[in-house]
């Protein structure tokens, strides 16, 4: 396996990481104004993720910092061409980022009131905005024989690009669901589970709709042919499988099957690309692929010798912050920090 | 050519509004470190209190850092596409490292800290605080190699049509950063430092929790002592590098049109309207040249030969930055430097003297002067910046052929009104609850949770 190969495939582990991890804050973010029904109740929602989410936002910064780092090209086309998006994404994780800090630090309802929806209304956006690049990154997108790209924003709004934001969408609120029916106690828990409960089967149908669309919207059936292979059969199973875990309450295990569905959704989809990283829809040999859009054989070398020495680290102490905050949140309320 | 204008626009408002924030948090994250390390050491609860309640400012205005920080990482690509994919081999490498080092540590283990006070021990609690100071640092010591490749491009060559890394090492040891970063260090101590003692004085004024505000301010004073005099001395060796690095940025800084020598500093010089002459300058013979060489002999090139001198290297242009923004850039950086030593030592005296918690107008002055720091930090990096013009990479990528080709000057003008306005409400806010919090005081002794977060049950429910 070349370098180039193996930078694909960590900045796939990166984006892998943020939609695992970020997913279920953005969920959780979606479903704040619904199932807290009183301020002790959305403080515990907040509380779940309090300690986490920006340590889960930075596997997004990391993911965007290491294409410019490994493909400058890659990373210039797509940050370029898809301007008013990213610009949208980056109001929205704004928003909902000072949302987290700022809520807590007055009691007046109305200010409260106001940054819940915040953060509803950033989790929701920003969900969206991801599905929306991550279709149109697999769908194709007109990209000039310069690597420039020559689309407009409303190219980036088609009907597939749509669903994989749809798609994005109901995926994170059960992820969201199921993370909180994990971390909280009592009422809470009990109405996160059966909104995850009542989310599960829709979100299976709109999956499998996504999926084969996937097969008319991209290359997939001309480069894998009709069997899809066993990544996305995978996330299929394990998306089954939640409806399992959820009917004999084994929540953990409920949320670990979301978890695994995210990756090999995301696998899919990086699968699909490869060796490509964005594909033009103008002429194949105009697409950027790993080797046309990469830093020199020397910059590879550097950052591999880097990310092998510091990724197992941020790993280590990032679980170790999971396992700090096991336990559930309880509902008393002056043991909130948030 | 509109792209390309609010294009630097955007860049310097977003860059100097995320400036606000970062400065603080860099100093504020050690001098509130140390106060939970001193607590730890002691057991003493009133550095407990210090912690939470400088921790609650630092926390506010962390948040802000990071959010304007995930917009920075994003406009390379997104307005100077063209800059990314000619430079991206180097410049990548130190933003993507920044993000692996330092993004993970600062967010993770603020996230320990602030909700695991009854989860830690309280030093595995205080070492975490520690590791987001340490983290904090190291990104800015990254994004500083960034910048300062740059300022002054080293280890690349150009090869395939860009440019690509020949050396890591000299990437990450360019003589820029032995200057920039503890110029920028340091004044992050200084910032933190005028913070804790605006504050402080502010309620020994009423006295206020004057035990508390007593540890604090002598804390900051140290501090502020130290740091401000380090920050003008490394200043100084800063600009003798720049005068060999960038003529022109010093030129510019002391309105030189005609080389001197020995060159002479500008007490206050007036230049004609359009900038590019002189018609009145009061100056002091021979001190320039004590500044950028430690001696009373020296040339200093003066803008218009230094314009021939690039015309005649890169062709016809303009090469010569906005005098106006940079001699005055470079005044208050300098003044306001001069002021704060000023301050920082005299308020070093009473302390010593422990007269300051009883100097009403010591302690008033010391209480505004918690703004001075923002105005250098702005004026040092609009200096630093706007001097570089007209180079995004110094003599290597000009600014037009660095800005984005695919992005419209329309969609340039949305994004930059957005920011305005997001970025508006946001200081807003902050500056509220800053001042908000800031005011309040530590919470109270018998019970942990700050005014403002009364228990909701006082609140009442809300749908």
């Amino acid at each position: 396996m070349d370098l180039n190969t193996l930078w694909f495939i960590l900045i796939a582990v990166l984006y892998i990481g943020f939609f695992v991890l970020e997913g279920f804050d953005f969920g959780v973010g979606m479903l704040l104004p619904f199932l807290g029904k009183d301020d002790t109740q959305r403080r515990m929602v907040i509380n779940t993720i309090g300690p986490h989410w920006d340590g889960n936002e930075v596997w997004l910064l990391t993911a965007g910092g290491a294409t410019f780092a490994a493909f400058p090209e890659w990373y210039a086309t797509m940050f370029s061409g898809f301007y008013l998006p990213l610009f949208l994404l980056l109001a929205a994780l704004i928003f909902r980022g000072v949302a987290f800090e700022f809520r807590s630090k007055d009691d007046n309802p109305k200010w409260r009131n106001f940054w819940d929806w915040t953060i509803f209304a950033g989790s929701l956006v920003a969900a969206l905005l991801l599905g929306v690049a991550f279709a149109n990154l697999v769908h194709g997108v007109p990209i000039d024989a310069e690597k420039n790209y020559v689309g407009g924003f409303f190219n980036l709004l088609n009907p597939y690009a749509l669903l994989g934001g749809v798609s994005t969408i109901v995926v994170f609120l059960l992820h969201g669901a199921l993370f909180l029916s994990m971390k909280t106690t009592g009422e809470l828990a009990e109405r996160a589970k059966n909104t995850a409960r009542r989310l599960w089967l829709p979100v299976v149908v709109i999956l499998i709709v996504f999926l084969v669309a996937t097969y008319f919207a991209t290359d997939l059936l001309a480069r894998l042919g009709v069997n899809p292979g066993l990544i996305p059969l995978v996330g299929i199973v394990a998306l089954v499988l939640v409806g399992y875990f959820l009917r004999k309450a084994r929540l953990g295990w409920a949320f670990a099957m979301t978890s695994v569905a995210i990756a090999f959704a995301l696998m899919t989809m990086f699968r699909i690309l490869y060796p490509r990283v964005m594909i033009s829809s103008l002429n194949p040999d105009w697409s950027l692929t790993i080797y046309n859009a990469s830093s020199s054989p020397y910059t590879l070398t550097v950052m591999t010798v880097v990310a092998l020495i510091f990724v197992p680290i941020v790993l280590i102490y990032q679980g170790w912050s999971y396992w700090v905050f096991r336990k559930r949140i309880e509902s008393k309320s002056d043991a909130l920090t948030y | 050519m509109a792209v390309l204008f609010l294009s630097r626009l955007q860049f310097a408002a977003t860059t100097v509004y995320h400036f606000f924030f970062v400065p603080l948090t860099l100093g504020l994250s050690l001098l509130v470190a140390l106060m939970e390390t001193l607590y730890v050491r002691s057991g003493n609860e009133v550095y407990k209190r210090m912690t939470k309640f400088w921790g609650k400012l630092f926390v506010i205005n962390f948040a802000m850092g990071v959010v304007t920080g995930i917009v920075q990482e994003f406009q390379f690509g997104m307005n100077w596409s063209e800059y990314s994919r000619y430079v991206g081999d180097i410049f990548g490498a130190p933003l993507a490292i920044e993000a692996l080092l330092a993004f993970f540590l600062e967010s993770t283990f603020l996230g320990v800290w602030l909700f695991g006070w009854d989860k830690l021990s309280k030093g595995a609690h205080a070492a975490a605080f520690w590791l987001v100071a340490i983290g904090s640092n190291i990104s800015a010591l990254w994004i500083l190699i960034a910048n300062s490749f740059m300022q002054q491009p080293l280890g690349y060559v150009i090869e395939n049509g860009r440019a690509q890394m020949t050396s890591f090492f000299e990437v990450i040891f360019n003589p820029n950063i032995f200057y920039m970063f503890p110029h920028v260090f340091f004044s992050g101590l200084v910032t933190a430092s005028f913070f804790v003692i605006g504050i402080s004085a502010y309620h020994l004024l009423r006295k206020n929790e004057v035990d508390l505000f007593r540890r604090s301010i002598q804390q900051a004073v140290v501090f502020a002592a130290i740091s401000t005099v380090v920050v003008a001395i490394n200043g100084h060796s800063q600009a003798q590098h720049m005068v060999e690095m960038q003529p022109m940025k010093m030129a510019a800084a002391e309105a030189l049109w005609e080389t001197e020598e020995p060159a002479s500093f500008s007490l206050i010089t007036v230049g004609s309207l359009n900038g590019d002459s002189e018609v009145f300058s009061l100056r002091i013979p021979r001190l320039l040249c004590l500044m950028a060489y430690n001696q009373f002999e020296c040339k200093i090139k003066g803008m218009n030969e230094l314009q021939a001198e690039f015309e005649a290297l890169s062709g016809p242009g303009d090469y010569t930055p906005p005098p106006v923004i940079i001699y005055w850039t470079f005044r208050v950086m300098v003044g306001l430097g001069f002021l704060m030593i000023g301050l920082a030592l005299y308020a070093l005296f009473l302390m010593m003297g422990d007269m300051l918690p009883t100097r009403p107008l010591a302690l008033k002055i010391l209480q505004w002067a918690l703004l001075l720091p923002y105005l250098a930090n702005t004026a040092g990096w609009l200096l630093t910046e706007v001097g570089r013009f007209p180079w995004v990479v110094y003599g290597l990528v000009a600014l037009e052929d660095g800005v984005s080709t695919t992005v419209s000057a329309g969609m340039v003008a949305v994004s930059l009104i957005g920011y305005v306005l997001i970025y508006g409400v946001l200081m807003a806010a902050t500056v509220y609850l800053l001042m908000k919090y800031a005011k309040a005081g530590p919470a109270p002794v018998h019970e942990t949770i700050p005014a403002g977060e009364e228990l909701p049950s006082l609140v009442g429910a809300q749908d």
